[in-house]
């Protein structure tokens, strides 16, 4: 071995183009749908057309008698077998959890349930035999809104009643803050119902070979998957394979046990043939788990020097027509975040989980967090508003001081760091905070018609999901570990193999850069392995920004144990003491003597062969570590968005957008870019284009792309990003950045659209800030009634 | 059932196929071109962008016996040798990171840079504005597509 086997400079911090990449932009791509098995058939499911009916009959026979047609199944065929899709979130102990069969056996509860399933020999004729399909419904009465769900003439979308659950949450003396506080503020916020909308629609192929079960899944969760897939069907463990092949894109929507899943399983065992199933974005919009939708209601008690003394929220949160895998948590996580940065003397948050006749909800990119930063946000400029303080003024007088880290919250969790000065001094440098603020003045004095705005959004989140016992103190199924394992292979590559499961996050590149270092073995040397519960059989899988701190950690620790086991057998072969080994750049040698070494390669090879081992070391040089994290961690920043609205039009146009973010270190500056990037896009979407839309009977009017505005890059502005950093409690000192852009984008442009129009007396526009939406604020406030 | 005789990334293939079939449908799932994936069915997203005789067509929305006699490109067929400039670029520039986007941005952005080699980055955004990204936010397949724009790529 020569020395350019050797890593030559750390690799950590390299803006490194991707490994991922040289398959996904030639084509040679693994996408489920791609996947083809000897003898597949097609799956499609006949949906409900109802958002609440009884099913009176199912008629299979005209469909099971077409051209092509292998079998057709309703829900009551599965009955005995199919179970019951899992919530792995019970939040209180008298939380409702109604069953939830994967295909709808008596009643449906939204538009889009399947009740039966055909299939065919290829997808047009499965297609064709839905039609074919005749289901009977007698119409139930739809529970549309949330608000009006618990009263107690409301329809019921189960026997149990339309309440799931209440969550209260109180800290310090809510009374004493708020009893003769001179600032009280109270608003109420529209968390609009999102569609994930991933560009990979959902696919499942399943096949069953002498009772063994392999599924390829679209998904983010593969082992959870495993677990789950297990209990719905009772089919062993042990015999259940799930592969997430090439992933196009989750945040969050295939963080999900779905029906499809398991009716495939259910499915392929009958026929003894391979299925595949891949869904229609037209499907997808109906049957993807849906995101936030929340009614909040926020108050806080200040001082009139703007410090706040109490924050009081209380949310009602649709959870659709049932409890998915981590429905009910969803808000829940928002809990912690509501007090954001800011101290405070009292906090109290109330969360009621309710049911109507829609999708159910579920994770999507933020799960609660963008909820709760929104909604802090928002009242703090509102409470800057009041006081005729800066945005950036009040909230400087609240936050927590640098100097005051680590800092326990009042909604009980320990920020390890953060410094939310130096993240926002850079912010307003790079925006031209005052000077945007003069040219804003001017334009108010001019009666511009088209106003400017600026938009403020300190936030900071929780992430790195999760210390294990945390989540067992708040009822979540599973623990927050993650776990690794390193294989040097007697060539001297290195197998890494990952329980997180990358779906355009990039880990094939990043834990290389990590590994590498660690190691000291080549960037090109090292091939990541995940995804797949046979490659990679223990794992927790990738959401809640967790996939680095708590992944990446797990990296450490398998390669902290190599390096102790080739130190041992170094010193075995140099016949000198362990203790004398040291390690360095790839290198192991003896302290003092520094021609007196092997490479990690060597002893790898070595280790292989296994010629000349000390008593009681295993050949082979690898070994595997599981991490569980003390704390989350805390990334944080500041995001400034200037926009321009057009008072006549009511268009807004987003004139410059900056990002400071504090993520901690940085493995690749190129791979945490983009994710800022593509987080504060679909924060914006949120605030300026998309709202699922469901009309007066239960229908989803926005089943289609054409309908459901994702913004394409004609509709979002450039981005200026920059980082500060202060330190992160793990030896990586990384602290996660999957969800930072998406939590702090919302409210910092609908900050700036608001900010643009409080001369006209507006407070509030209701996202998604739509022209019209717009336009009828000015309209209202002008005393026009939005009929000019 | 139709015979159609289509050329696509240099090979002809003579077939029947049903008059119904989708273009991207033949090519996926009769020629084995899973390289260009379909991402919506209302010629929303553009992942499924691939050219026919020279121009970018979303390929869920061409049937299959409208390519009779066509030339299609997918995203397979354009490396000639090495990557294609807006391949390196959207490597080189992070212009990607699920990748299910990516072939029809890839196909979509060369169709742009024949027409108008030298885009400005406010048309590069409209250029691209039938082909959506979930990831990215764009920033970096506007700075991917001026990067090959400036090594020359027109096609």
């Amino acid at each position: 071995m020569t020395a350019d086997t050797q890593a030559s400079q750390a690799e950590v911090g390299q803006a490194r183009p991707r490994k991922e990449d040289a398959r996904l932009v030639t084509g040679q791509t693994n996408w489920t749908d791609n996947i083809v098995l000897p003898g597949m058939l097609h799956m499609a499911f006949v949906r409900s057309p109802m958002a609440h009916a009884r099913i009176t009959s199912v008629d299979l026979s005209a469909a099971r008698a077409m051209p092509g047609v292998v079998a057709v199944f309703s829900g009551a065929d599965f009955a005995e077998e199919q179970g019951s899709l899992p919530c792995a979130w019970p939040v209180t102990e008298d939380i409702v959890i109604p069953a939830h069969p994967p295909m709808a056996t008596d009643e449906v509860r939204y538009v889009g349930e399947a009740v039966a399933v055909v299939i065919a020999r290829d997808r047009y004729t499965a297609s064709d035999a839905m039609t074919a399909v005749d289901v009977s419904y007698e119409p139930l009465p739809p529970v549309l809104d949330m608000r009006t769900a618990l009263d107690e003439d409301s329809p019921k979308v189960h026997a149990e009643g339309n309440k799931s659950f209440v969550w209260p949450f109180v800290q310090g003396d809510m009374d004493a803050a708020f009893r003769d506080a001179p600032v009280v503020i109270e608003r109420t916020y529209r968390q609009q119902r999102l569609i994930p909308s991933a560009m990979e629609p959902r696919a499942v192929v399943a096949t069953c070979v002498g009772g063994e079960f392999t599924i390829w899944s679209a998904t983010q969760i593969p082992h959870v998957l495993r677990v789950m897939l297990a209990l719905v069907t009772g089919i062993p463990e042990q015999n259940i394979r799930v592969i997430a092949p090439d992933v196009g894109g989750g945040f969050g929507s295939k963080l999900q046990v779905t029906a499809e899943e398991v009716i495939s399983m259910l499915v392929t065992r009958k026929l003894g043939r391979p299925v595949k199933w891949t869904e229609s974005r037209s499907e997808g919009n109906l049957t993807v788990h849906h995101g936030r939708d929340q009614w909040q209601r926020i108050r806080i008690a200040a001082d009139s020097d703007g410090r706040l003394r109490g924050l009081d929220v209380d949310l009602l949160a649709d959870m659709g027509a049932y409890l998915m895998l981590v429905t009910p948590g969803i808000p829940l996580l928002g809990a912690f975040m509501y007090p954001a940065i800011y101290k405070m003397d009292a906090y109290s948050f109330t969360c009621t989980g309710v049911f109507t006749t829609k999708m159910p909800t579920d994770a999507y990119r933020g799960a609660g967090r963008p909820e709760a930063t929104y909604a802090i946000e928002r009242i703090m400029d509102e409470l800057a508003a009041e006081l005729g303080m800066d945005p950036l003024e009040v909230r400087e007088r609240n936050w927590i001081k640098h100097e005051e880290f680590p800092y326990t919250t009042i909604a009980t969790l320990q920020y390890d760091s953060g410094n939310y000065e130096a993240a926002t001094a850079r912010a307003k440098e790079l925006f031209g905070y005052d000077a945007l603020r003069q040219e804003q003045t001017e334009r108010n004095l001019d009666n511009d018609p088209v106003r400017l705005g600026l938009g403020v959004s300190t936030y900071t989140e929780m992430c790195g999901l999760a210390p294990s016992r945390v989540l067992g103190s708040l009822a979540y199924g599973a623990g927050g570990w993650e776990h690794a394992s390193i294989r040097m292979l007697p060539t001297g590559k290195v197998e890494v193999v990952t329980g997180s499961s990358a779906h355009g996050q990039g880990h094939e590149t990043a834990w290389s850069q990590i590994v590498s270092d660690q190691l000291g073995v080549p960037f090109e040397d090292i091939r990541v392995l995940h995804g797949d519960t046979q490659v990679s059989p223990k794992g927790m899988d990738t959401y809640g920004s967790r996939s680095l701190a708590v992944g990446g950690m797990a990296l450490v620790g398998a390669c902290d144990k190599v390096i102790a086991k080739a130190k041992r057998i170094t010193a075995h072969m140099l016949e000198a003491s362990e203790n004398d080994i040291e390690f360095s750049g790839g290198r192991l040698q003896v302290r003092g003597d520094p021609e007196k070494g092997h490479t990690i390669q060597e002893v790898a090879l070595a280790t292989f062969a296994a010629h000349n081992l000390p008593d009681g070391v295993e050949p082979s040089l690898d070994s595997d570590a599981t991490y569980d994290p003390d704390n989350f961690s805390f990334p944080h920043g500041t995001h400034l968005c200037a926009a321009e609205v057009d008072t006549e039009t009511g268009m807004v146009t987003i004139r410059s957008y900056v990002a400071v973010d504090d993520i901690g270190k940085v493995i690749n500056p190129l791979i945490v870019e983009g994710q800022v990037h593509g987080g504060i896009a679909q924060g914006i979407a949120q605030a300026l284009y998309e709202e699922a839309v469901y009309d007066d009977d239960g229908n989803l009017t926005t089943t289609t792309l054409a309908d459901y505005l994702v913004p394409s890059a004609a509709d979002l502005p450039s981005y200026v990003t920059d980082r500060t950093e202060s330190p992160a409690a793990n030896r990586l000192g990384v602290k996660g950045v999957g969800e930072a852009g998406t939590i702090a984008s919302t409210p910092a442009v609908v900050n700036a659209i608001v900010d643009a129009l409080r001369p006209f007396g507006i407070n509030d526009i209701t996202m998604p800030c739509t022209p019209e939406r717009v336009w009828r604020a000015i309209q209202n406030a002008q005393g026009n009634g939005g009929a000019a | 059932m139709a015979n159609i005789t289509v050329t696509v990334d240099g090979v002809t293939y003579t077939d029947d196929v049903e008059p119904r079939l989708l273009l991207v449908h033949y090519l996926r799932e009769r020629v084995g071109k899973t390289g260009t994936p379909v991402g919506c069915d209302t010629s929303n997203c553009g992942a499924c962008t691939v050219h026919m005789n020279g121009v970018s067509v979303k390929s869920c929305s061409v049937l299959a016996v409208q390519a009779d006699g066509a030339e299609i490109t997918t995203i397979e067929g354009i490396s000639n040798g090495q990557w294609h400039p807006l391949q390196q670029a959207f490597h080189a520039e992070h212009a990607l990171q699920c990748g299910y986007c990516t072939p029809g941005m890839i196909m979509a952005a060369a169709d742009l840079l024949r027409t108008n080699p030298q885009p400005s980055d406010q048309e590069i955004r409209e250029g691209l504005e039938g082909n959506l990204c979930r990831c990215t936010g764009y920033e970096n397949i506007v700075r991917a597509v001026r990067r090959a724009a400036e090594s020359g790529a027109t096609s």
